[in-house]
């Protein structure tokens, strides 16, 4: 029998991640499709501190602690490097959150998709700036309360749209994926891994301290974001051929996503209607992209 | 061989010669030509290099440091706000101990728009922990290249070499080229202690609190120090092997020299033809030319300026609120010392106004008729 998801693990126990974080659990899937052989540079995001203080590390596998907006362009030093050295069956991983991928670091990541280096960037989307306290990032979703978007004037704007930026630079490979469906999610790195050039993995991470969730919610939660259509599992080849991997025939609605979340708790009913006209539109718009309109 | 050559392809040749492996730049005047020339050099296959086009020159020094700690010879070349942009990944270059080599040719600051030579992009890098060289010549600009990563290697620190921008970098001059084979005997390949290495991993930079980062700043200052004899001991092989030697510093006419002139670049070169006119009229005057600035040469500066009548040292830079960088350097250098001479410094030449001989023998007679000296004093400014 073949199991669905790799037997190995290469990350090791003891990170200090907080109880229910989706970022500790997504690398750990990410590291058993990857395997051993995998370089990381990570900017400053959670998984700065989440891998232990020095000297000690949870991750088991070379990682390059890099400024803020320099998760590509470290990765893509790093990967001439090894080309030059001969070093040509390391994966070359890019791992920022979506303070260091949407915002900051969107210019280095820009650069290294144009020149199509041979990285795989994951942004792990918690959708906001966590580490340093809970403020809004571009990522932060429309009505979300940060520390920097209170109660009283929540974020106004919808979420930057990463996938469609990245998918314009006509990139080999970009998906998205969360860890409620991780033979999903294992599947699409283990392709990134194959395919060269520059591949972009959006994987939503929730984060039950700025969330303001229930740490055991954090796979509901996961689950509960596809299933009412806010975030789409999806494969883009070449910028071009899009495929919606789950098409939600019967969506849940949005609110039974929302209500599980302290940071929508102040959200009115006209408000959350705002919020599911919205991703209902989104939705069509990927229907539209994926020929299924 | 020798070649009739710019400043600019002088690193371009320096950098070819050490055999980099990877060079990631941005373009910018007046730098271009550094890049130019290596990525036709490398495009061409006669070096085995990878050339990233990157998108700023913030990108191109985080590239660097990902190359080199990934145990590949990295460099780069950028000018003024080109590095101003790098300054936050020049403190990394130095925290992750990864020896880069890059070129930095020195123009002045905007606002307002300017092209033309100055060191305050330089100088105001100068408390990152790169080791900066000040070249006079073209030649010196290839040597120093070879000589940067010999050294930077050995103590795991950063080197910037600094060229003026027009006065070297457009300028052409002769410059003997080394054969490949006796750079390869002169520097060996790179081959650090620790990188990102999948047999042997390690994290780099992780989270580390006050009771570790002080040492790890302490183990800085203690390679900085330590790659002051690195620096003498490779310039003087560099002598044996390519028959011109390098120092910390240069002294020229300074033995019985009673009034002497400091300066550094090609500033230093126009005094040298200074000292000679002022020379032939019986005036007894000397240059130390500062070449290393860090590590700084205490020894050296305070050798050469024991029992002076007077010293002058030129400065094409302004510390604002302050004065000129190596004046308050050198001051600094001797305030402890026994016999420490009267010390002017002028500022001169900021944004590539000129500086001729004849302004730095009028600097002198300035200086000598002059009694005690004065914070700041400058030569040439229209006010």
């Amino acid at each position: 029998m073949r199991l669905p998801l790799p037997e190995r693990e290469v990350m090791t126990p003891g990170h200090l991640a907080c109880q229910g974080c989706g970022a500790a659990l997504t690398m750990r899937l990410a590291l058993k499709a990857l395997g051993p052989r995998t370089v990381l540079s990570i900017p400053a995001c959670c998984w700065s501190v989440i891998d232990g203080p020095f000297p000690h590390s949870t991750v088991n596998v070379p990682l390059f602690h890099t400024a803020f907006e320099t998760a590509a362009s470290t990765a893509s030093g790093i990967r001439a490097a090894f080309e030059i050295l001969g070093k040509e069956d390391v994966n070359v991983v890019a791992w920022a959150g979506d303070g260091g991928t949407y915002d900051i670091g969107i210019q280095a990541l820009s650069g290294a998709a144009e020149r199509n280096d041979n990285i795989i960037y994951i942004c792990y989307d918690n959708e906001a700036y966590m580490n340093t306290g809970i403020q809004r990032s571009a990522a932060t979703p429309l009505g979300a309360w940060t520390t920097t978007t209170p109660v009283k004037h929540p974020k106004s704007e919808p979420k930057k749209d990463m996938v469609s930026i990245l998918a314009a630079h006509r990139i080999p490979y970009i998906a998205t994926a969360t860890i409620a469906y991780p033979e999903d999610l294992v599947r699409k790195l283990e392709r990134a891994k194959e395919t060269k050039g520059t591949k972009f993995i959006l994987i939503l991470s929730p984060c039950p301290p700025g969330w303001k969730t229930r740490p055991e919610d954090t796979v509901k939660l996961s689950r509960l974001a596809v299933q009412s259509r806010v975030f789409p599992l999806l494969e883009i080849e070449n910028g071009e051929k899009w495929i919606l991997n789950m098409n939600i025939k019967k969506p849940v609605p949005v609110v039974e996503y929302l209500k599980l979340q302290g940071r929508f708790r102040h959200l009115k009913e006209e408000d959350i209607q705002r919020i599911q006209e919205y991703v209902d539109k989104e939705w069509e718009r990927i229907l539209k992209r994926c020929g299924l309109a | 061989m020798r070649k009739v050559l710019m400043g600019n392809h002088a690193l371009s040749y320096g950098a070819t010669l050490s055999r980099v492996q990877v060079i990631a730049a941005y373009p910018i005047t007046p730098q271009t030509q550094v890049v130019e020339l290596l990525s036709e050099i490398v495009a061409d296959g006669k070096l085995k290099a990878k050339f990233i086009r990157v998108e700023s020159e913030h990108s191109a020094m985080a590239a660097c440091i990902g190359a080199s700690a990934a145990g590949a010879r990295a460099f780069t070349a950028t000018s003024a706000q080109g590095l101003a942009l790098m300054h936050e990944m020049l403190h990394w270059a130095v925290g992750a101990r990864t020896p880069i080599v890059l070129g930095n040719i020195n123009r002045a600051m905007a606002p307002p728009w300017t092209i033309w030579t100055e060191q305050n992009d330089s100088l105001s890098q100068r408390d990152t922990g790169w080791m900066q060289v000040y070249c006079q010549n073209n030649q010196e600009v290839l040597d120093s290249v070879i000589q940067a990563y010999k050294v930077s290697e050995r103590v795991l620190l950063p080197t910037m070499i600094v060229l003026d921008a027009f006065v070297l970098s457009h300028t052409y001059e002769v410059v003997d080229i080394p054969e490949q084979e006796k750079v390869d005997e002169y520097l060996p390949p790179y081959n650090p202690p620790y990188k990102l290495d999948p047999d042997e991993p390690h994290a780099f930079g992780g989270l580390t609190g006050p009771d570790g980062y002080f040492e790890l700043r302490y183990i800085i200052e203690k390679a900085m120090e330590e790659s002051r004899e690195v620096w003498r001991e490779t310039g003087k092989e560099f002598g044996e092997v390519f028959g011109r030697e390098y120092g910390l510093t240069e002294e020229y006419k300074t033995g019985d020299a009673e009034f002497l002139i400091v300066a550094s670049a090609t500033i230093a070169s126009t005094a040298r033809v200074a000292v000679d006119v002022m020379r032939e009229k019986g005036k007894k005057v000397g240059l130390l030319r500062i070449r290393v600035i860090r590590p700084f040469p205490f020894d050296e500066v305070r050798e050469c300026l024991k029992g002076r009548k007077k010293v002058l040292v030129i400065d094409r830079n302004v510390s604002f609120g302050f004065g000129g960088i190596f004046y308050q350097e050198v001051k600094s250098a001797m305030y402890n010392e026994e016999h420490r001479p009267p010390i002017f410094g002028i500022i001169t030449g900021l944004g590539g106004r000129d500086v001729r001989v004849e302004d730095i023998m009028e600097m002198v007679e300035d200086v000598e008729r002059r009694e005690k000296p004065e914070d700041i004093i400058w030569k040439g400014v229209r006010v």
